[in-house]
């Protein structure tokens, strides 16, 4: 197992590069477009990574949602306006409370993990949907953001948020790429083939999950917050429901797990074609979504991922 | 102890509403390992259909207690169709998939299923007040209830007795028990597994419909009601224990009372409080209440 | 090999008293045995006996209901299957226990990582910055060295799901002996492989075992391969020991063979050795 960076993975930092090099020239929609589907993207490595173990989350949009609020709340009930900070807040609240949640989440498998992740997402839509302060169902908007002390409008403030959005995304790629080369990463695949196994190995699979299902959260967290500075807009509907949590693991799906960057990608083609059937279909948006997962499922159980990472089964020379 | 009563009855309501909703799911969890997400579209399939007959009906002119008979006509129509569809058009292909899987392929009928009902029913919502109206209030305990809302309890009663019933009391129920238990076994001893799983998907369709269909008069039929049944079903049939029938009526009843309560006394909580009941007893029950921890031979 | 007669040596693994019922079912019922270091012994009985459940009692997978289990005089019995895997005793399954989507190769490096982080294959020595790509190096080494030993070699990026029965077997007590256990538990090592198979298995996994020195029971239902390969016997009937000593003693022990041999087997497996 060489620690040479995988060919996929270099393709796609070095589209990154560039998208931060051409910025200025892409046009505000597709900014915002790709602001985005970095943000959903983020969320989803984190969901890929449980799947990596053999766990589905219906209630990521926990975590999506808290990172979204914490950067939302410091932007424009305290003032705090930079973006990486409003990222840390994101990331370190859903961190800790994935942490805390860890240690009950560690504990349930298959679609007891699931409902129960449901259930915890469901609580706090419900606290939200009752708290006037953040405006209940309707949220609320952020401020302008500013970074590192420079006033960001406009254009520079989009341009702003693409970048930041790129730069998180390389750095997790990257991350999680090496993180799943360490004993304890590896462990993800054999947890869900054979958990029994891991334990008779003398591996806690408790311990496993707990982190996996923490750097989960921490994804989701960063993910929400630039959800939240991407669109300048938070509401528990759009953020908390679990029909968000179904969103996410539709693309997850879409991405498969067998690669860090796959994630990315399906959220670029999620959020074009969400795009596309806003314009053009709106009434038979679900509908394809749901086609699509279909044929998905029972064509390319995969996702994307297993189109990228072509694992060679030769004898090795 | 007025308003503990009026509690109660609210609870009893709610509860009898979530039980027949439940019921379905969990009977089809129970025989077939699957947790059906696409049982809110049906849910809701159910209560438009039934918008469709009892409109139907009414405009005509027919005698006004039909419309009782259309909203039973309405679940079956559903159930009968869209059941063997689903069934074999779709989950038969996966059988033998891991449940997670057959879980998102459910939630993929689902999603499908809400444009369906959209291009058929359009945005606007029904209202089907007939059978509502047809039976007027009764006070109880110096508070006035619509005597539908009886109905519905005795709708859920109905439901439970018959399945247990049929489950406990028949040739058929026995066998598939014995389904239940060990598929391949069973195949090998002749009985028709395929067909047990179509009939049990087909009732589960029509319990859902049923819930649907008999909700219609007392809600504005409108888009997200599937939505918002299958969290809550999912809720009791977890905290009952996935499978079992009396699970989803302990469910049922602890899930209406948490929302009585909750609605009664501490308004503030009333949206989180079924999963934080849910969330609580998986913590203390991982398998739910009724359902017992399988310890695998090695 | 050392000889079954070495009894004055201590006992590395002790079980006293063990009681384990399931409902009506005695699986096992008052069953004391030392097990002594680097001895290699043959556990026997029919379908049922109790031997499975010994193995999982001993491996922390099963709680006895009474009894306690020592290994080097330290009390095990309340530990996890994690715990007492981490201090040395390692198995394998009668169902190979495998990572089926992945391969050979990828099976044993998840092993290979989990003990290092557990510390069981020798401290790293090397200097920082340097310990990455000398653990490596070592992982490379170590895996090398298994596959070899277990003869997967031609195996090395097959799925697991597709290997046949007798390679499973191997990788699965392969995958148990990664991590350098002081004893290691077989539990039927050749079930499902063709009697003209189980011997080079057999052959393959003595050799590999002593070349490490480890303390090892299997568990095993065929009476030639008991005799060649075990210093000592067990003979479990009904959740008791019903003999216990050499192999040609006890295979021609009369209860054994009623109970366990069965009466079919007219000539006392013993004698048909191939040793
Ligand atoms: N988890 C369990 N639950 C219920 N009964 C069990 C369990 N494990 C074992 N038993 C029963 O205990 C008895 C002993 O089983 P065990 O698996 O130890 O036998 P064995 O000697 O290994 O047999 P075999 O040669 O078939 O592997 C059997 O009657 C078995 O059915
Ligand atoms: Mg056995």
């Amino acid at each position: 197992m060489s620690k040479r960076l995988d060919p996929a993975l270099a393709v796609f930092l070095a589209l990154l590069a560039a998208l931060i090099a051409f910025a200025a020239w892409l046009p505000a929609w597709a900014q915002s477009l790709l602001s985005i589907a970095l943000a959903t993207g983020m969320v989803v490595l984190g969901l890929t990574l449980l799947m990596r173990t053999g766990l589905v989350s219906f209630g990521q949009s926990l975590y999506l949602c808290l990172g979204a609020y914490a950067a939302g709340i410091l932007n424009s009930k305290y003032g705090v306006t930079d973006m990486i900070i409003a990222v840390g807040a994101g990331a370190l609240v859903a961190g800790v409370v994935a942490f805390l949640l860890g240690f009950l989440m560690a504990t349930y498998r298959h679609i007891f993990f699931a409902t129960l992740s449901l259930a915890f997402s469901m609580i706090l839509y419900g606290l939200l949907v009752k708290s006037a302060d953040l405006g209940s169902t309707d949220g609320f908007n952020l401020t302008a953001p500013t970074i590192m002390g420079i006033k960001l409008e406009g254009a520079l403030s989009q341009r702003y948020k693409l970048i930041l959005g790129a730069v998180l995304a390389a750095i997790a790629t990257i991350g999680l790429w090496r993180y799943l080369r360490t004993p304890l990463g590896r462990l993800a695949p054999a947890i869900r083939d054979n958990e029994l196994r891991v334990e008779y190995m003398g591996a806690s699979v408790r311990h496993a999950v707990h982190v996996k299902y923490t750097i989960a959260g921490l994804l989701g967290g960063i993910g929400g917050a630039l959800a939240a500075l991407a669109v300048g807009h938070i509401d528990p509907d759009s953020m908390a429901y679990w029909t968000v949590s179904g969103e996410l693991v539709f693309i997850a799906v879409l991405s498969g797990s067998a690669s860090v960057i796959a994630p990315f990608l399906a959220a670029a083609v999620f959020e074009t074609l969400r795009m596309l059937a806003h314009d053009y279909s709106p009434n038979t948006w679900q509908l394809s979504l749901g086609a699509a997962m279909l044929l998905l499922i029972l064509f390319l159980p995969g996702g994307l991922a297993s189109v990228l990472v072509r694992r060679s089964r030769e004898p090795a020379p | 102890m007025q308003q503990f009563l009026a509690v109660l009855i609210d609870a009893v309501n709610y509860a009898s509403w979530l039980f027949i909703v439940a019921s379905g799911l969990t009977l089809i969890y129970g025989v077939m390992r699957i947790l059906n997400m696409a049982h809110g579209s049906l849910y809701a399939l159910g209560a438009y259909t039934a918008a469709s007959f009892v409109g139907f009906w009414s405009t005509h002119g027919y005698f006004p207690a039909g419309v009782f008979l259309m909203l039973i006509a309405a679940a079956v129509t559903v159930g009968v169709i869209m059941g063997p569809l689903i069934e074999r058009g779709l989950l038969r292909l996966l059988y033998g998939k891991d449940e997670i899987v057959l879980l998102l392929a459910t939630y993929a009928l689902f999603l499908i299923l809400e444009d369906v009902i959209k291009l058929g029913w359009g945005v606007d919502a029904y209202y089907v007040s007939q059978p509502y109206g047809l039976l007027g209030n009764v006070t109880l305990a110096g508070l006035s209830y619509p005597l539908y809302s009886f109905v519905v309890v005795g709708v859920a009663v109905a439901i439970g007795v018959g399945l247990s019933w049929v489950l406990n009391g028949t040739q058929r129920g026995k066998l598939l028990k014995a389904v239940i238990h060990d598929r391949e076994v069973s195949q090998t001893l002749g009985i028709n597994v395929s067909r047990y799983y179509m009939v049990t998907f087909t009732v589960g369709a029509i319990l859902a419909a049923i819930g649907g269909a008999f909700t219609a008069p007392q809600i504005s039929v409108s888009l997200g009601i599937g939505v918002e049944v299958i969290v809550l079903a999912f809720a009791v049939v977890v905290i009952g224990g996935l499978g079992s029938l009396p699970g989803a009526a302990l469910g049922a009843l602890i899930v209406g009372l948490a929302r009585s309560l909750a609605v009664h006394y501490w308004p503030a909580v009333e949206l989180f409080c079924v999963y934080f009941v849910m969330a609580l007893v998986l913590v203390f029950r991982p398998q739910g209440l009724f359902a017992a921890p399988e310890l695998r031979k090695i | 090999m050392s000889t079954a007669s070495s009894r004055s040596a201590a006992a590395v693994l002790q079980a006293r008293n063990l009681r384990k019922q399931f409902g009506a079912v005695t699986a096992a019922g008052d069953i004391s045995v030392g097990i002594e270091r680097l001895s290699v012994t043959g556990l026997i009985g029919s379908n049922g006996a109790g031997k499975t459940t010994f193995v999982n009692m001993i491996t922390g997978y099963l709680k006895p209901d009474s009894g306690t289990i020592e290994f080097d005089g330290r009390d095990i019995t309340t530990l996890t299957p994690r715990a007492i895997t981490r201090l040395g005793i390692a198995r394998s399954f009668q169902i190979p226990q495998l990572y089926d989507a992945l391969s050979v190769e990828e099976n044993i490096l998840v092993a290979l990582g989990t003990a290092a982080r557990n510390g069981q294959l020798g401290p790293a020595t090397a200097p920082r910055g340097q310990a990455s790509r000398l653990a490596r190096q070592q992982e490379e080494q170590a895996l090398a060295q298994i596959l070899s030993q277990f003869q997967l070699r031609d195996y090395r990026v097959r799925l697991a799901r597709v290997l046949p029965q007798g390679v499973r077997k191997a990788l699965d007590i392969a995958l148990a002996m990664v991590a350098r256990p002081q004893v290691l538990l077989l539990d039927e090592p050749t079930s499902g492989v063709s009697s003209e198979e189980k011997f080079a298995i057999m052959d393959m996994i003595m050799t590999a075992l002593a070349q490490q020195g480890v303390t090892t029971l299997f568990v095993e239902h065929d009476m030639e391969v008991v005799s060649r390969y075990a210093q000592r016997v067990l003979a479990f009937y009904d959740g008791r020991v019903i003999a216990d000593g050499e192999p040609k003693r006890v295979l021609q022990d009369d209860d054994v063979r009623r109970y366990v041999v069965g009466m079919s087997h007219a000539a006392p497996a013993g004698a048909r050795s191939h040793a």
